[in-house]
Order: structure tokens, then C-alpha cells, then sequence
């Protein structure tokens, strides 16, 4: 087991690192000049060389990934080139509006997802359980910006029921939250009902018929236990998607995040910013894995850590 | 210059004669405005710093000209320049020294009073290039800044603090955009020890002379400014408090303001609803419209074959159909014949231009000997509407025979492409055209037009280059006397008018700007598209709601 989650943590570290070189390789291979931006279009060729050096952008490729990589050790994302800030100040005060939205985001897609999926397995094979995999299958495609504006226009516009964007009360929080949470429910019914349909095909399901027990006994004492954790250990995976999420969501919705801190930092080539919430969520993401895998033989003791 | 300085001109000739240059009386305050209330502001994007050495975006430039103040600024919703935190100033006859008189008793909003010592420390920091301000470049002309850049001295030798209410400036040119250049928000004057508490993040506790004070800032979600209420101008500014809320989509912007929970999209109306907002009386009616000091053009690279010959640079002049373009963005624009928007000092009302006419166009590539056309590439910026306009402009340049693939890029990649001499045959500038620094012709030349942007990395990316030009522009710029602004504003005409001739570029059009604003708000139509104070002069407008 402590061999195990040492190799684990090893490996991802590793990946990390791996991430870091390579968007610090592309993001030095665009042939956008930062330091052409920082000077401005007036600029002398004189003051844009001098700002270079300062950034010590003029030296080669390895030098500036190993300062960048001992910065990091401390704890330094460097300055943002655009805002002039610390972006370690900027993803800080940003992370807690994007983890909140995570936690509403969990939550809506296991009401949503785990309702959808049980009713699904519950039914299999009737009108119910098509409509409900066809409707799961929508959830899983459609667009996450076209899933926003619509939410957006119908509850916040036309119903008036909450806040047309925005940040600060639990009203703020639902739009977004169903935003992502109907994308995720769409994987998580599809899992449930396969998962409820494997526990409900086990011989001690028979068995417990057999004893006469009643349908909604077997289902929720029952069965439902047993099916939903293996799904439960899922989120730790989810985050990965979760992360590719928030960049189009928070900007729909106007959610002080540091998926809308990426994109605008991607639109202005903001170099320091989009390399720091690269590796924030790459370490979200590596995290979730690497919790959903030491979780999971707890959960469900048929798996085993080797 | 025929417009700029209109109200100064003849006070200024005369005091001339005199040997000072005295000024006007404050603007009067609007007779109909209430003071107090607060307004809201929404922009998608993050306030990037409101460090006036640093900030250099049209989001962040009226923010900044709020908390800020310089030695000259310009009359609210106009381009005619003016003293501000000047009481009056004095231009030697050689054109070559600049004498300011301060305003006594501004203060700054941390309670001391600013002093010509303030004004020379916030000059020497603008160009110390460690400060990285991009807008370093400016102050070219003051004695000494080459040292300054080049890190030999800490000090601009030619800024001379008098006693604490003079500073003079000598020259190492005569310079007429020199009182320009001391209202654009580089040379605003910042408290030393306020920097110098802050270091790097001066731009997030700004702290200045302004109208408003800064009173809040939660990284991604506000920014908040107070009246400052020891602004030297009495009676201004009318609002209590501007809000500005970041992070929110034009889209779902324009929806808060239908339902009256915010004062100004500050990102204007989004293109896919401008039609519907304009065809709506009761929105229209909001609406305000203006000019912008502001230019789009296709630049053609003249030292790539076959763009190195003029009758081809005049073809495609005569190739594009300028108005369909302007039709393509919901007429936001209107149509362009030279470098110069309309509302800039200097516009030829008079000249016509290369006229839409294919078979002329067909006529002067066959005598270029491309009868046949040619091949070519067009870059172009990858955000609405541009690539659009860029296919308008393939089918034009198509129609004569010139087939041009279409290089959709990002913003930087684009600006790359053009500041390498071998980079990109054509581009449409859309999304990165040329919007002025301040309101005077020369500031279409240097950098976008002259031989001082012909380098690499720089913004001529038609790579033009004319040597005589270049030596009129700054005969041109050496007249400072505002008595012969008209006499230089002509000069700059004929300039823009031999450029014309050679054709480096194909001017399309200069955007209309559109505010919208809630039904609430009061002042002047000009505050809202102001053409300075970009996008709206806060310190002037204000709401009818107040009691």
C-alpha cells in the first residue's frame, strides 16, 4: 500500500513536470514576443531589448525553463505579463469562486445523474429508461456554452429567478452549477444504470426477491449502496473534466474563477497566467486521480493496489 | 489643427507675443446636474493595472485619467487641449522650452500637496526602463532621455523644477505634440512615496490627484471608485461612487442593463444584437454615437514583390468595395479615403480618394504586368467580425483577378507576422488598427507609417518607407507656435496625401463608436464617446434619480 501511493506520487510528479516542459515549450514556441507587448507600440527597439534582459526572456530556452522551474519550487508563478501582478496572487484569490462552483457543480450532477440513472436501471428497457439515456446523451453534447446562455435566458431573463451572472449569494451559484452539473449527469446516469443494472443482476438481489422483501426495500437498502459507490469514486476523475469546464462556464456566467482568469489570459497571450492555472489545474487533476485510485479498494474490496 | 486648440488659438497667439501663454478659465459646471448617486460599470475583462505609467488599454485609460491627473487634459467630450493641474504655461519662441505654472493646493487623495518635484519624479519614472512603461517612447524629445533609457542616468537632465509651483522642460527638438504628450496618462503625476511604498503593485493601490479616489479592488469580481472630495475642480465630479463589475459578457451585460441593474456595457452593445437594440425605439434612444480617432486599413507590404510596385498598391485601392465592408459590421463604421479619421486635425475634408472601380483596377495590374493576377496571402485577426471582413476583401481582391489566401491568426501571432519584413504580404488590421494616443496627425505617422516602424518587430507592416516624408513630418512637428497650427495641420495633409499616392495601404474605414447607457444617466452626449477619456468621462456625467 506505501509502496504503492509512493510510486503513485513519483509518477505524478513526473507528469507535472512533464506538463510544465511542454507548455513552457509551446507557449515559447508561439511567435508572439511578449516583451513587444509589454513596450508597446511606441516603444524604441532599445526599450524593448532592455525589458528582455529584465525578464531574462533573452536568454535560451533551458535557462529560462530551469529559472521558471526553481521559481516554482518556492512557491513563485512570476508576474503576469498584461496585469503586472504576482500570479500566485491571482489564482489564490480566485480559486475559492472556482472550487465553490465545483462543490455545486458535484452536487447537482449526483442529484441530477444518480436520480436519472437509478430510474433508469430501475426500468430498463421501457420508454422511461430510452427517454432518460437519450435525454443523459443530450446532457453529454450539448455545448456548455449553449447549455449557459439558455439557462441563463430562461431563468434569470424571462423567469426572473436568479441573478443574470455574477458572484456573492447561493442565487449566483445555481445557474453555473447546473451549467456543469447537467454535462457531468449525463456521465453519471450512464454509470449508474450500468452499475445498478450489474448489482441488481447478483445473486444475492434473487436471493433477497426470494425472501419476499419489498421492491423499494431492495432497491434503496439494497441494491442502491452497493451500486452508487463505484460511482461516487468517479469524481476524482471528474475534476479533469470539471477543469476543462470551468473556462467556457465562468465566462458565461461571469464567475470570478480561474477558469475565466485562463481564458482571458489566453486571449492576451498572458504568458505567466496561462502557464500558472496550466499547472494548477494539471495538479487538480493528478490529485482527483490519484485520490479516486487509493479510494477505490476501500470502496469496492474486489480492486486490490499492487 | 484647425479644430484642436480652437479655444486657445487666438488667447495663445497673443499671449505669445508676450512671451506667456496664459489660459482659459475651469469649464463651468453643468447647471442641470445633481451631485451624488453611483453608477455601474461592466466589462468582461479583468482591469489590468491603473498605474498611469503602465496602463495602456481602452479599458483601463479613463479609469486612469479619473484617479489621475496631468499638466494638460482636454475639454470633456472634446480634442481641444487645456491646462489641468497647469494654471498656464509658456512656450519659448524657439519652440524648444516649455514653462508650466502649477495649480496651488491640489492634493493628492493621501492628503499632501502636489509639487513640481512630484511632477519631475513621475517624468523620470515614466522613462526609467525599469519601470517597463510602455509608453516610455513619448517623452523622445525632453533633453536627456536617451540617458534615462539607455540606464546612464536616473534623472531627465532637461526637466528643471523652478520652485514648487514651476517646472520647465527644454527640448532637444522643437516639438509641437509636446503639450499632447503632457495630457496622454504617461506623464500624470503619482506621489513618490506612494509608489515607493507599493513597488510593482502601485497599479493595484493607485494613488493620485484625480476626480475619484480608489476605494476598492476584489481581484476578478470589482473595482471601486469614490468621489474625492479635495478635487481641486469645485463641484466636480457629480457621482459619489463608480462601480465597475469585471468578468461579465457583453451578452449578459446588455440583459443587466435591460433590467436596469447596471449603468454602461462597458464592452458596448455585442455586434449579434446592435440591429435588435437599434430597432427598438425605447433602447435606440440610449444609444449614443461618435467618432473615434481610429483608422482600419489593409497595409501592403511594398518591399514584396508584387506589392513593391505602386500600381498594384493602387489596384487593390480601387479593388474594395468599402461600403459592402462597413454593411458587413452593421454600418458601425464609415467608409475611409485616407489615413486620417474625420474628427482628427488635419483630415482632408477635400480629397477623394481612390475611387471603387474594378476595370481600372483590372487596367493598372495588367500595366503592372499582372493581367492575370497574382497569388497572395491576408492575415487577418481570428475574432468576429474579422474574418468576415477578410473573406469581403478576398472576394474583392478576387473580382480583379488577385487570389489571396486568408491567414486567420490570433491577435499577437498577426502583430508578429507584420513586424517581420518577410512575414505577411497583406493584412487587415481589424482588432489591432491604429486608435491615436492624442489627438494630433503626427501620431498617424511614426510608428504605423514612418521610417522610425520599418523595423523589425515594429507596427509599419507595409514596411514603407520615405525619407522625404519623413524629413517634412518633422519639420511639420517643429512648428510648435499654436498660432500656425493651420499652417501645420495643412502640412500634415499634404503628407497624408503623397502616402496616399504611393498607396501602402488601403484605407476601409473608421469605426463608430456606440455607448449605451441607462435611462438614468444625465450629461452631455459627447461625455459618453468621449474621444480622449475613452470610453466615457466619469468625472463629468452623471444620474437624474439623485434627491
Amino acid at each position: 500500500m506505501i509502496a504503492y501511493l509512493g510510486r503513485r506520487v513519483i509518477q505524478s510528479l513526473l507528469i507535472l513536470l512533464g506538463v510544465s516542459l511542454i507548455t513552457f515549450a509551446l507557449l515559447y514556441l508561439l511567435p508572439a514576443d511578449p516583451v513587444r507587448q509589454i513596450a508597446g507600440r511606441s516603444a524604441t527597439p532599445e526599450t524593448v531589448e532592455n525589458i528582455r534582459r529584465q525578464l531574462g526572456l533573452d536568454q535560451p530556452f533551458i535557462i529560462q525553463y530551469w529559472h521558471y522551474l526553481t521559481s516554482l519550487l518556492s512557491g513563485d508563478l512570476g508576474r503576469s505579463y498584461i496585469q503586472r501582478s504576482e500570479v500566485t496572487e491571482l489564482i489564490v484569490s480566485r480559486l475559492p469562486a472556482s472550487l465553490l462552483l465545483m462543490v455545486g457543480a458535484i452536487l447537482c450532477e449526483l442529484a441530477i445523474g444518480l436520480t436519472m440513472g437509478l430510474l433508469a436501471a430501475v426500468r430498463r428497457g421501457t420508454a422511461t429508461d430510452q427517454t432518460l439515456m437519450v435525454a443523459s446523451f443530450v446532457g453529454v453534447s450539448a455545448p456548455q456554452f449553449v447549455v449557459g446562455l439558455l439557462l441563463l435566458y430562461v431563468f434569470a431573463v424571462r423567469l426572473g429567478w436568479f441573478p443574470i451572472g455574477g458572484y456573492g449569494t447561493w442565487r449566483h451559484l445555481v445557474l453555473p452549477s447546473l451549467t456543469m452539473g447537467i454535462l457531468g449527469a449525463g456521465w453519471y446516469a450512464r454509470m449508474m444504470r450500468s452499475s445498478m443494472i450489474d448489482v441488481l443482476r447478483q445473486d444475492y438481489m434473487r436471493t433477497a426477491r426470494a425472501k419476499g422483501l419489498a421492491r423499494g426495500a431492495i432497491i434503496f437498502r439494497h441494491a442502491l449502496p452497493n451500486a452508487i459507490l463505484p460511482v461516487i469514486a468517479m469524481i476524482g476523475i471528474d475534476i479533469g473534466i470539471f477543469m476543462g469546464g470551468i473556462v467556457v462556464v465562468e465566462s458565461v456566467f461571469g464567475w470570478p474563477g480561474i477558469g475565466q482568469l485562463a481564458w482571458q489570459a489566453i486571449q492576451r497571450v498572458d504568458i505567466p497566467i496561462i502557464m500558472g492555472v496550466t499547472l494548477v489545474s494539471a495538479f487538480a487533476i493528478v490529485l482527483g486521480n490519484l485520490l479516486a485510485d487509493t479510494v477505490a479498494p476501500f470502496i469496492d474490496p474486489r480492486i486490490k493496489l499492487r | 489643427m484647425k479644430k484642436l486648440l480652437t479655444s486657445t488659438v487666438a488667447v495663445s497667439a497673443l499671449a505669445l507675443m508676450l512671451g506667456m501663454t496664459s489660459v482659459r478659465a475651469e469649464d463651468a459646471v453643468d447647471p442641470n446636474a445633481k451631485p451624488g448617486g453611483a453608477i455601474t460599470i461592466t466589462y468582461k475583462d479583468d482591469v489590468a493595472t491603473l498605474d498611469p505609467a503602465i496602463g495602456y488599454d481602452w479599458q483601463n485609460w479613463s479609469m486612469i485619467k479619473s484617479l489621475f491627473d496631468g499638466l494638460m487634459d482636454y475639454e470633456p467630450g472634446t480634442t481641444n487641449l487645456r491646462p489641468d493641474l497647469a494654471e498656464s504655461y509658456e512656450i519659448a519662441p524657439d519652440g524648444k522650452t516649455f514653462t508650466f505654472k502649477l495649480r496651488q493646493g491640489v492634493k493628492f487623495h493621501n492628503g499632501r500637496e502636489m509639487t513640481a518635484d512630484d511632477v519631475k519624479y513621475s517624468l523620470d519614472r515614466v522613462t526609467n526602463p525599469k519601470t517597463q512603461s510602455p509608453g516610455a517612447g513619448f517623452f523622445g524629445s525632453i533633453k536627456g532621455h536617451d540617458d534615462v533609457a539607455a540606464g546612464k542616468a536616473e534623472s531627465l537632465a532637461g526637466v528643471t523644477v523652478v520652485d514648487p509651483y514651476t517646472i520647465k522642460f527644454e527640448l532637444t527638438r522643437p516639438d509641437a505634440t509636446f503639450l499632447h504628450v503632457m495630457a496622454i496618462n504617461f506623464s500624470h503625476v503619482v506621489p513618490k512615496e506612494e509608489v515607493e511604498k507599493y513597488g510593482a503593485d502601485f497599479g493595484k493601490h493607485p494613488v493620485g490627484t484625480g476626480a475619484f479616489k480608489f476605494a476598492e479592488w476584489t481581484l476578478g469580481q470589482r473595482v471601486v471608485f469614490e468621489r474625492n472630495p479635495d478635487y481641486w475642480h469645485k463641484g466636480l465630479p457629480y457621482l459619489d461612487k463608480v462601480s465597475f463589475e469585471i468578468g461579465q459578457e457583453p451578452i449578459v451585460a446588455l440583459l443587466r442593463l435591460q433590467k436596469g441593474e447596471i449603468d454602461i456595457p462597458g464592452d458596448g452593445i455585442p455586434p449579434a444584437k446592435f440591429q435588435e437594440v437599434m430597432a427598438d425605439p425605447e433602447q435606440k434612444a440610449r444609444v449614443v454615437e461618435g467618432g473615434q480617432l481610429h483608422t482600419g486599413y489593409i497595409t501592403m507590404n511594398t518591399t514584396m514583390a508584387p506589392f513593391d510596385n505602386v500600381k498594384v498598391r493602387q489596384a487593390v485601392n480601387m479593388a474594395i468595395n468599402k461600403d459592402r465592408i462597413v454593411q458587413l459590421i452593421n454600418n458601425r463604421a464609415v467608409p475611409a479615403n485616407q489615413p486620417l479619421p474625420p474628427s482628427m486635425p488635419g483630415y482632408d475634408k477635400e480629397f477623394k480618394g481612390y475611387p471603387y472601380d474594378v476595370a481600372k483596377a483590372k487596367a493598372l495590374l495588367a500595366e503592372a504586368g499582372h493581367p492575370d493576377g497574382f497569388d497572395t496571402q491576408l492575415f487577418a485577426m481570428n475574432t468576429d467580425p474579422n474574418p468576415r471582413i477578410a473573406q469581403a476583401i478576398q472576394q474583392d481582391l478576387a473580382a480583379v483577378g488577385i487570389k489571396a489566401s486568408i491567414q486567420s491568426l490570433a491577435q499577437a501571432n498577426v502583430i508578429a507576422a507584420g513586424g517581420d519584413k518577410a512575414g505577411a504580404p497583406m493584412i487587415w488590421s481589424g482588432g489591432m488598427a491604429w486608435i491615436a494616443d492624442f489627438p494630433d496627425p503626427s501620431n498617424f505617422y511614426g510608428p504605423i507609417l514612418g521610417c522610425a516602424g520599418a523595423v523589425p518587430g515594429g507596427w509599419n507592416w507595409s514596411w514603407y518607407c520615405n525619407k522625404d516624408l519623413d524629413a517634412k513630418a518633422a519639420e511639420a512637428d517643429s512648428i510648435v507656435d499654436p498660432a500656425k497650427s493651420a499652417e501645420r495641420a495643412k502640412m500634415w495633409s499634404a503628407i497624408y496625401g503623397k502616402i496616399m499616392e504611393d498607396a501602402p495601404w488601403v484605407p476601409v474605414f473608421n469605426e463608430q463608436r456606440f455607448t449605451m447607457k441607462s435611462a438614468r444617466m444625465g450629461g452631455a452626449d459627447n461625455l459618453y464617446v468621449d474621444p480622449v477619456h475613452i470610453p466615457i468621462n466619469y468625472d463629468n456625467v452623471y444620474v437624474t434619480d439623485v434627491q
